[in-house]
């Protein structure tokens, strides 16, 4: 096809004679718009298209022209091509041999009803309960046979979701503690009792804050990555590879990365306390006027061994949460890279959830047992 | 900007490579490759794995720069391009991937219409309409339009991206294994369209592909790419003649034997 024709295509009727010029290929044709538009055709009388002028013809330049025959024939009339090189005659046959084979573009497809949407929530429950009972067997089989570990992949997966973090996590839970003091500064001072900001500090993060920040963290840093690993592996069929070996997915995907996380969130949680109480101590002193010794010794009558623990007890379910929710929504990833995308929001949003409501139940607990 | 006709054959030469070298790190894949592409014609590039040919391809649809030479697409050198120039050039090549490459979000007429959307002013009612001339010209059921890929099968997805590569009516097509995948008959259905589609379009085509049915069927010219070069480029049948020892190599095998015995 020749590439030096740049004229736009164009279209005049003049005594039954449809003059066409120009280019009628797909990049030239957005001009003939208007003009089809204005175009009025005479009602139940012969034309013909002289298509001397014709310049070049596509396959869109040739759907056109059929366009323009039909519009003919509804009125009555008819067409036909004269003039017309050969090579763009037999395209205009190829054109409307297929274009009888097309149809009007099928109907948006229905949303789902608020039945089938409910239908959808429960089908999703029974399959992440059904997974949780799938990793809880695989666990127990592997504490029962603990040479089944996976040590390498355990140990790498330690690196990526423990170590590599510290430094977020220990930046956030410093300025945790900063924003925490400062906060209550202002208002011990109001009552003089400076030296509670200890206590304050102390309290807040150790029960509270810091296990539920590190988690939060998490979620987001590791959850978004098991999701998105174990989906890609969905979509280019490793897990159906994993599944033919005869290797079960949970053990060889999940035990390693839910061990990983029982045994990191944890030490991370201990490590977000003592930032944040970094940050709470380097706060006191500058505006308080505490010192670090009157601080440390303070924090010490205040604190309990219990206070520590009840945060540290959340970490594992924490963890386990996570874990879990992130693996189960990769599995769940079919077919497209936008499934990817879809589940690995899901799984984060999910996770941060679940965290928070567990939150919310330990402490309902913890003020039912009284501790 | 003018392509230049060839002054051996007279015939206009579309792409035309010289010396093309292309390195990954220390290894030499291409040293000094030599190729010219003839308006019209059906050109495939053959060669064992390794031998660079969907990297040459993607050099010449401007995936990749090569590290020395030149490549001239209509006459135009496309080493050290401007974006405008490199965007018109794209407008005038179709592509079809080796493993479709359709966008999952969209339907397959969203997926035709896309190029259609982006660069032409036409309104939607005709981009839909020219969509689902292309994905019928592809051999596609007319049902498949409002299917996403991942309900289509690997016959299906190819001519789904082959409509997509030929909805801006481009005057070269580039095929990366089109009948990979495919059972033979599909495979042989595929031949037949492209050869079809080539000559209604006036199409030049350039393939990659192993397929030895394709190269006897559909090829006008062969090219054999061997240690970084074109080690010979000529029509199948006379390639198999041929006593180049890389050649040889390539088209000795038990099933190039077998192919060339129905062939001839």
């Amino acid at each position: 096809m020749p590439d030096h024709i740049d004229s736009p295509a164009e279209l005049h009727l003049l005594d039954e004679t449809l003059h066409c010029s120009g280019s009628w290929t797909v990049g030239h044709l957005a001009g003939l718009r208007s003009a089809l538009r204005k175009l009025v055709l005479p009602a139940g009388t012969t034309l013909s298209v002289d298509g001397a002028g014709i310049a070049a013809m596509d396959s869109a330049g040739a759907w056109l022209l059929l366009e323009l025959r039909k519009r003919t024939e509804a009125a009555g009339g008819t067409l036909e091509w004269q003039l017309l090189d050969a090579s763009w005659q037999r395209l205009l046959e190829f054109v409307e041999s297929v274009a009888g084979k097309t149809q009007a573009p099928l109907a948006e497809r229905k949303p789902p009803s608020w039945l089938d949407r409910t239908a959808g929530i429960g089908e999703n429950l029974i399959g992440f309960l059904s997974f949780i009972g799938e990793t809880v067997i695989a666990l127990l089989r592997t504490v029962l046979h603990p040479g089944r570990v996976r040590w390498t992949e355990l140990l790498d997966d330690m690196f990526e979701t423990g170590f590599k973090a510290l430094p977020i996590v220990g930046l956030l839970s410093f300025l945790m503690g900063v924003v925490i003091a400062y906060q209550g500064a202002v208002q011990l001072k109001l009552y003089g009792a400076n030296i509670y900001i200890a206590d304050l500090v102390g309290h807040s993060m150790l029960r509270e804050l810091a296990p539920l920040l590190t988690a939060i963290l998490v979620c987001g840093r590791t959850g978004s990555a098991y999701t998105a690993k174990i989906g890609t592996m969905q979509v280019r069929e490793e897990v159906d590879a994993l599944q033919t070996m005869g290797i079960p997915p949970v053990d060889m995907l999940v035990l390693p990365k839910l061990l990983s996380l029982l045994i990191v969130l944890p030490l991370l949680t201990v490590y977000s306390d003592v930032m944040s109480i970094f940050g709470g101590m380097f706060m006191a002193s500058t505006q308080l006027g505490i010192g670090y010794n009157a601080f440390i010794s303070r924090l010490g009558e205040a604190i309990s061994y219990t206070t520590f623990m009840i945060g540290l007890v959340k970490a594992p379910v924490f963890a386990a949460i996570i874990a879990v929710v992130g693996c189960y929504q990769g599995f769940r990833v079919s077919g497209s890279a936008e499934s990817v995308g879809r589940h690995t929001t899901v799984s984060v949003v999910q996770s941060i959830f679940l965290v928070i409501i567990v939150d919310a139940m330990f402490s309902i607990l913890f003020s039912i047992l009284g501790v | 900007m003018t392509p230049m006709p060839d002054a051996g054959s007279g015939r206009e030469v579309v792409i035309s490579l010289r010396g093309v070298r292309t390195l990954f790190g220390e290894r030499v894949i291409h040293d000094g490759v030599d190729l010219d592409v003839y308006r019209g014609e059906v050109l495939a590039l053959v060669g064992g794995s390794g031998s660079g040919k969907s990297t040459l391809l993607r050099e010449m649809i401007m995936l990749h720069t090569p590290d020395g030479g030149s490549i001239r697409l209509f006459g135009t050198e496309l080493v050290g391009i401007d974006e405008p120039n490199a965007d018109a050039l794209r407008c005038r090549l179709g592509v079809l991937f080796q493993q479709g490459a359709l966008f999952s979000a969209l339907t397959v007429l969203e997926n035709v219409g896309l190029p259609l959307r982006e660069h032409t002013e036409l309104d939607d009612a005709m981009i839909d309409s020219l969509a689902s001339i292309k994905i019928a010209q592809a051999g596609l059921p007319p049902a498949a339009a409002g299917l996403y890929p991942s309900e289509l099968s690997g016959g299906m997805t190819k001519r789904a991206a082959l409509a997509r590569a030929m909805v801006l009516e481009p005057e070269i097509l580039f095929l990366d294994e089109p009948t990979s995948g495919l059972d033979p008959t599909s495979a042989g259905l595929f031949d037949q369209l492209i050869l079809k589609l080539k000559d209604l379009l006036g199409l030049t085509v350039l393939m990659v592909t192993h397929d030895l049915d394709s190269l006897w069927d559909v090829a006008d010219r062969v090219a054999v790419l061997g240690d970084g070069r074109i080690q010979g480029i000529d029509s199948m049948r006379a390639l198999s003649n041929s006593t180049q020892p890389h050649i040889r190599e390539y088209f000795e095998g038990p099933r190039a034997r077998g192919t060339r015995e129905r062939k001839c």
